[in-house]
């Protein structure tokens, strides 16, 4: 049994046994928790034969590469795959504390796993249209998930998600045939020893903005980043979670693996567009997220900023701030999708997110508010929570490499979202609400916002060893050679 | 005939982009439709175009002799267009959706007009 195909073979088999088991809820919700958990052993079990053995490689159906589809697992997949099934764990758990029937009735589980699926492979493919496929599984699922409520904000929101998301499929589906016309090859590794030895052309040009736009929608760079906003504050509160922290992800991972690999120079002033595009992202995200009065709306638009920092990394291009977006991406993960899962609570209590209507959790529920301070202040970056060290890692790489304005504008932008999460913290945990609330919170609902919450104090205690394990992601993401050769000449077999 | 399909490719995107920036869903359907039609049109010209030459190998040779026609592109195509199909009439169902439900097609009214 080869352990690389496992964590898309998985979640694959669980969706079908979903969609064949009864429909009885509390059935239903069980086979999906065990689901997510066998995932995350596959994924620790991937992860830790990467730490042990270096790079793991699949050629499937015994081609090999680049005549067939590889799956590749650097530390950077295998990391972001254990990610994935944190996340599949988190959300899972969170429908024991109820998913609306109709959802439920129509296969939440099943999509939820086959999302899941979509990501997993999307971070483990080594082929490029094999990533345009795993991109439609996970924008399908996602589709479905964010389209089965029906009220007039849920499908116009659905809708705009939809009609953007399918525009950059189809630029990069554009790209991929533009890319195959003009080298005969779609595997990453093989396409990495043909374009970077290339004398510097349109063609090369044309690419690098085609991939630069696909991505850059699919990851709500700006100025392509509209549809998130629009979007992400109208799904159920686990749907929210899972998207925020997965699904821009991909896009951020794509560019990463992506820009590496293939334009490992600088062409066409590719990593200064991103530069740029990652500082405008950070501001403008914030400053929206100051203007919000919608709980739901401000994680939107720190989403959003925070994907800047996520970038600044590759387009830096050194190690110690490719390590600190690294960092940072983790970080994220599981502080983002925590919020969006603390949305949850609001949603129950009080049937909104606005600001206004929220507060006196604080008094009334103190554990609920200490379990949402550790995501709320470890994205605000208050120390010594993980997001400070993430930034700090960032502001260093940044500062190292001479990048003074970007440096600049990370810490400004620590500061506004210092005063986003801090505003959030008093309107909706710390002041009085305007009405008293009497609805029952049952106790499950907080199982995976404690589960998160202790993953980030996890990241925070275990912050040096953490580290030193985005160092060395980023040292093998900046030596591609590694990469190829494990895919191309055969490194250790799984 | 290169220049052909590329033309052909170059009008499918560009009627394309016109529909998704009007604001009828139909339309913006439409547009999804025509634009990632331009793409498979797009990669199968971008393969190379060979006339009636199937990338079979000679029974008295031992590889295969030039020109042939690539088959990946067309795996790609194939690939493309069910993919294709298959987001479209989810957004079909999913405009139908909207249409039942507010009684307007105007992408613009969706959520502030009557019905």
């Amino acid at each position: 049994m080869n352990a690389l195909v496992l964590p898309i073979a998985l979640p694959l088999f669980t969706a079908a046994v979903l969609l064949l088991a009864p429909s009885r809820p509390l059935l239903q919700r069980w086979i999906s928790f065990a689901g997510a958990c066998v995932l995350a052993i596959a994924a620790v079990l991937v992860f830790v034969r990467v730490e042990r053995d270096g790079i793991l490689v699949l050629q499937l159906g015994g081609w090999p590469a680049p005549f067939g589809i590889t799956l590749v697992a650097d530390v950077l997949s295998a990391m972001l795959v254990v990610a994935t099934a944190v996340v599949g764990l988190a959300v899972t758990l969170s429908s024991f504390s109820g998913v609306d029937p109709r959802r439920e009735g129509f296969g939440y589980h099943g999509l939820i796993h086959v999302l899941l699926m979509g990501v997993s492979g999307a971070f483990l493919t080594g082929d490029l249209f094999n990533l345009y496929v795993w991109f439609e599984v996970m924008l399908v699922a996602s589709f479905v998930l964010m389209a089965l409520h029906r009220t007039r904000a849920q499908l116009e929101a659905a809708f705009k998600y939809v009609a953007l998301n399918l525009i950059a499929s189809s630029l990069f589906l554009t790209t991929l045939g533009l890319l195959y016309g003009g080298t005969g090859a779609l595997n990453m590794a093989e396409l990495a020893t043909i374009l970077p030895a290339r004398e510097n052309t349109a063609y090369e040009t044309i690419l690098a903005m085609l991939f630069l736009t696909a991505f850059g929608i699919k990851a709500a760079m700006f100025p392509l980043f509209f549809w998130l906003p629009a979007s992400y504050h109208t799904p159920p509160a686990a749907v929210g979670a899972i998207f925020a922290g997965l699904l821009t992800k991909v896009g951020v991972y794509s560019m990463i693996r992506v820009f590496t690999l293939l334009f490992p120079g600088d062409p066409a002033m590719l990593y200064t567009l991103l530069l740029a595009q990652a500082g405008c992202t950070m501001i403008v995200g914030l400053v929206g997220a100051l203007a919000q009065q919608d709980f739901r709306r401000i994680l939107s638009f720190n989403l959003v900023g925070h994907l800047g920092y996520t970038t600044v990394g590759v387009a830096l291009g050194t190690s110690a701030a490719m390590a600190g977006s690294i960092f940072y991406i983790l970080h994220h993960i599981a502080a983002i999708t925590n919020l969006y899962l603390i949305s949850g609570i609001f949603l129950r209590l009080r049937h909104t997110t606005s600001l206004p209507e929220l507060g006196s959790i604080f008094r009334e529920r103190p554990l609920v508010a200490i379990l949402a301070a550790i995501p709320v202040f470890s994205l605000a970056g208050v120390p010594p929570l993980s997001g400070f060290i993430g930034k700090l890692a960032l502001v260093r790489g940044a500062f190292g490499a001479g990048a003074w304005w970007t440096g600049g504008i990370i810490l400004a932008v620590s500061l506004l979202t210092l005063l986003s999460m801090a505003r959030l913290w008093s309107e909706s945990f710390w002041k009085t609400a305007p009405h008293e609330d009497k609805s029952r919170l049952p106790g499950v609902i907080l199982l995976p916002i404690a589960f998160l919450s202790a993953i980030t104090v996890a990241m925070t205690v275990a912050a040096g060893p953490l580290y030193q394990l985005a160092m060395k992601t980023s040292d093998q993401l900046l030596n591609p050679a590694l990469y190829i050769d494990a895919v191309l000449k055969g490194g250790p077999q799984p | 005939m290169e220049l052909i399909l590329a033309i052909a490719s170059g009008v499918l995107f560009g009627t394309g982009f016109y529909l998704m920036l009007r604001r009828r869903l139909a339309q913006l359907i439409i547009g999804l439709g025509l634009l990632s039609n331009g793409a498979n049109l797009l990669i199968f010209t971008a393969g190379g175009l060979t006339r009636a030459r199937a990338p079979v190998i000679a029974e008295d040779a031992s590889q295969l002799a030039r020109p042939f026609a690539d088959p990946v592109p067309q795996a790609l195509v194939l690939t493309a267009i069910v993919i294709g199909f298959g987001v479209l009439a989810f957004s079909l169902v999913l405009a139908h959706g909207i249409h039942t439900m507010a009684g307007t097609d105007d992408i613009d009214e969706i959520r502030s007009g009557s019905g």
